[in-house]
């Protein structure tokens, strides 16, 4: 029998309670943080959003996925496009490379009701036509993983060598405002701030009404046996692509908040390395729980900054020993041995034990 | 007469240049409960593989029903014709509850929108009704992979039997179950065979000798042949091949 006290910790730190106060400190933060952490914690947000989409995909159904920094900066670049035309009618980039004429393609980004929405559907489209063919051909795995990754390499070439249409290495840069507010206002980063935090907690409501909703076991019976699934009548493929493609729009959204915030997007955002580094995010926090998925974002990229302050050449051993550590000790990932704090799981046995007599009452 | 159910013609299959099954014919009338034995690569697992859609033969064909030709046909697409199978080693969703099992497995809408839809109140009932058949009511909340071997096999059959296929399939049900378990396995699937048609494949002869009417017997990849099973076990080439060589039927007979 659990004590009263260990329970409410549970169900605080579990359920609605750990999410209230995530929230409450989601919308304070601003008050404390200087203007650059907060635009920093802001940055990482967008990065959670991310995290989600991968954990729905690789936490709950199992495909590793090493090439979500594509959705990210497809959705970043439609952005990108759209806050570059406000200020200038034809980028400065593009003159340098000899254009005089916004190319055809670029002339719709210039309106919001075109570029808004392209955010989510250029991601999902790329994600469709690569996600059918592969799961068709039951694709998976390993394979899965370093054929997306392979994406993430051929879009990051692909964004480089095209220079006049995509400004090559450096990307879309010097953008200016959005709305008529200057990106260089503190007001008006407190503000993207303000947008990204609600997202995530719009975000995170969403994937977790999705997983508590039949989808969600239809998810992790795909994880744990996709024949018997099959043979159950279910086509995975169409479930498959359906989430792949869910996660690609999650990232592209994430990628256009992210664009106001830094004021750049560039080609560096869009490679293998970036890709991989989303991956490590959610293996940190903890697959297949979603909230792991964002303390996982935060709490590597918190340990980047940090640490590349303080060591700057020495990050990435710092990354690798991170992600090695938490593989091989604690697979859960943070989420994991928190719930596995010896009172937390007094707690969650107990309430097993009250579900598992509840049922034998009800039988 | 009645109406076969499932009709092979002239099907092999080739792993390789292994023939698992070499030109089989084999039909099955509807209702009919039906075993199928055979000693170890007989092709008896095979066999069940080119009905559901696992395996393609390349040769023959499959005509199910009132001659829906599954050649064509894909795995799931398949199963939603009515073709259901529980394979050889117990798999169940080891991450989701007895009833989340169930859940997945009953039959109803299987498309993206159908899945965000709540189960109904009929298929809560016809849920628990399969799971009181396999006396797994009591472990509803259970997580499948806290589930013993036996009770594994049983939630997969229940999930099976609450497809409602017209055809069920069951891969070696008794394999690692107490004789008890065994006995009440015979008797759910002779329940299940009163208003549908399944076909076993089994090692067990004690169990066969038990729950078979009628008995196919496969032999390298071949149909050699068919009856009761006080017919077959007389049947010379039978004993030759298999009940015979006292081996793998007296072993498994325990």
């Amino acid at each position: 029998m659990a004590t009263k006290k260990s329970r409410f910790l549970e169900s605080t730190l579990n359920g609605h309670g750990a999410f209230f106060i995530g929230c409450v400190v989601l919308f304070v933060l601003p008050l404390l943080l200087s203007d650059f952490r907060l635009n920093l914690l802001g940055k990482f947000l967008t990065f959670a959003i991310v995290a989600l989409g991968i954990d729905l995909v690789w936490g709950y159904t199992g495909i590793l996925t090493l090439g979500h920094s594509v959705f990210f900066s497809l959705g970043a670049y439609a952005m990108g496009m759209y806050l570059k035309l406000q200020s200038e009618s034809l980028p400065d980039f593009m003159m340098w490379s000899g254009l005089t004429k916004l190319p055809w393609f670029w002339k719709p980004f210039a309106h919001a009701w075109f570029a808004f929405p392209m955010v989510i559907l250029v991601p999902v489209a790329v994600a469709v036509v690569i996600g059918v063919p592969t799961f068709r051909a039951r694709i998976k795995g390993p394979y899965f993983a370093i054929l997306t990754q392979a994406l993430a390499l051929v879009f990051s070439i692909l964004f480089i060598g095209q220079q006049p249409y995509t400004g090559g290495t450096n990307g879309i840069t010097n953008l200016q405002g959005i709305f008529g507010y200057s990106l260089s206002e503190p007001a008006t980063m407190r503000g993207l701030y303000l947008v990204t935090a609600v997202m995530l907690i719009l975000v995170f409501l969403f994937a977790k009404w999705l997983v508590s909703t039949k989808t969600g076991r239809i998810l992790v019976a795909i994880r744990d046996g996709e024949n018997r699934f099959r043979f159950l009548g279910y086509n995975s493929t169409l479930f498959k692509v359906a989430v792949f493609a869910l996660s690609a729009a999650l990232a592209g959204l994430a990628g256009a908040l992210y664009v106001p915030q830094v004021g750049i997007i560039s080609p560096s955002m869009m490679g293998i390395l970036p890709s991989v580094e989303m991956a490590i995010w959610v293996a940190v926090g903890g697959r297949g729980t979603l909230i792991g998925a964002v303390v996982g974002a935060l709490v590597v990229n918190f340990a980047k900054t940090y640490l590349s302050e303080s060591f700057p050449s020495s990050w990435l051993y710092f990354q690798g020993a991170l992600f090695v550590g938490v593989v091989l000790l604690f697979p859960q990932g943070i989420v994991g041995l928190v719930a596995k704090l010896p009172w937390l799981r007094k707690a969650r046995i107990a309430a097993a034990a009250d579900q598992e007599s509840a049922s034998a009452v009800r039988g | 007469m009645e109406k076969a159910i499932v009709r092979i013609e002239g099907v092999s299959v080739d792993f390789s240049g292994f023939k698992a099954l070499n030109k089989v014919d084999f039909s099955m009338d509807t209702g009919e409960l039906r075993f199928l034995i055979g000693p170890n690569g007989a092709g008896k697992t095979t066999l069940l593989d080119v009905i559901c859609g696992k395996v393609k033969p390349i040769e023959g064909r499959v005509l199910f029903g009132d001659g829906i030709d599954f050649e064509k046909l894909t795995d799931y697409k398949i199963a939603r014709c009515g073709v259901s199978r529980k394979f050889q080693t117990p798999s169940v969703f080891e991450n989701l509850t007895v009833f989340e099992n169930m859940e997945l497995a009953v039959k109803g809408g299987r498309g993206l929108l159908a899945s965000f839809r709540k189960h109904t109140s009929t298929e809560k009932d016809r849920i628990h009704a399969a799971l009181r058949t396999v006396d797994l009511e009591k472990r509803v909340f259970s997580k499948a992979g806290d589930l013993s071997h036996g009770e594994k096999q049983w939630l997969e059959i229940a999930m099976t039997i609450t497809q409602e296929p017209a055809l069920l399939m069951v891969d070696e049900p008794v394999a690692g179950m107490t004789g008890r378990e065994r006995s009440r396995t015979g008797e759910i699937l002779m329940e299940t065979a009163r208003d549908r048609s399944v076909l076993v494949v089994e090692h067990d002869m004690n169990f066969v000798r038990r729950f078979a009417r009628t008995v196919t017997v496969l032999h390298e990849g071949r149909l050699l042949c068919e009856g009761t099973f006080q017919e077959v076990g007389n049947d010379p080439t039978v004993i030759d091949v298999y009940l015979g060589r006292g081996g793998e039927a007296q072993e498994n007979g325990h």
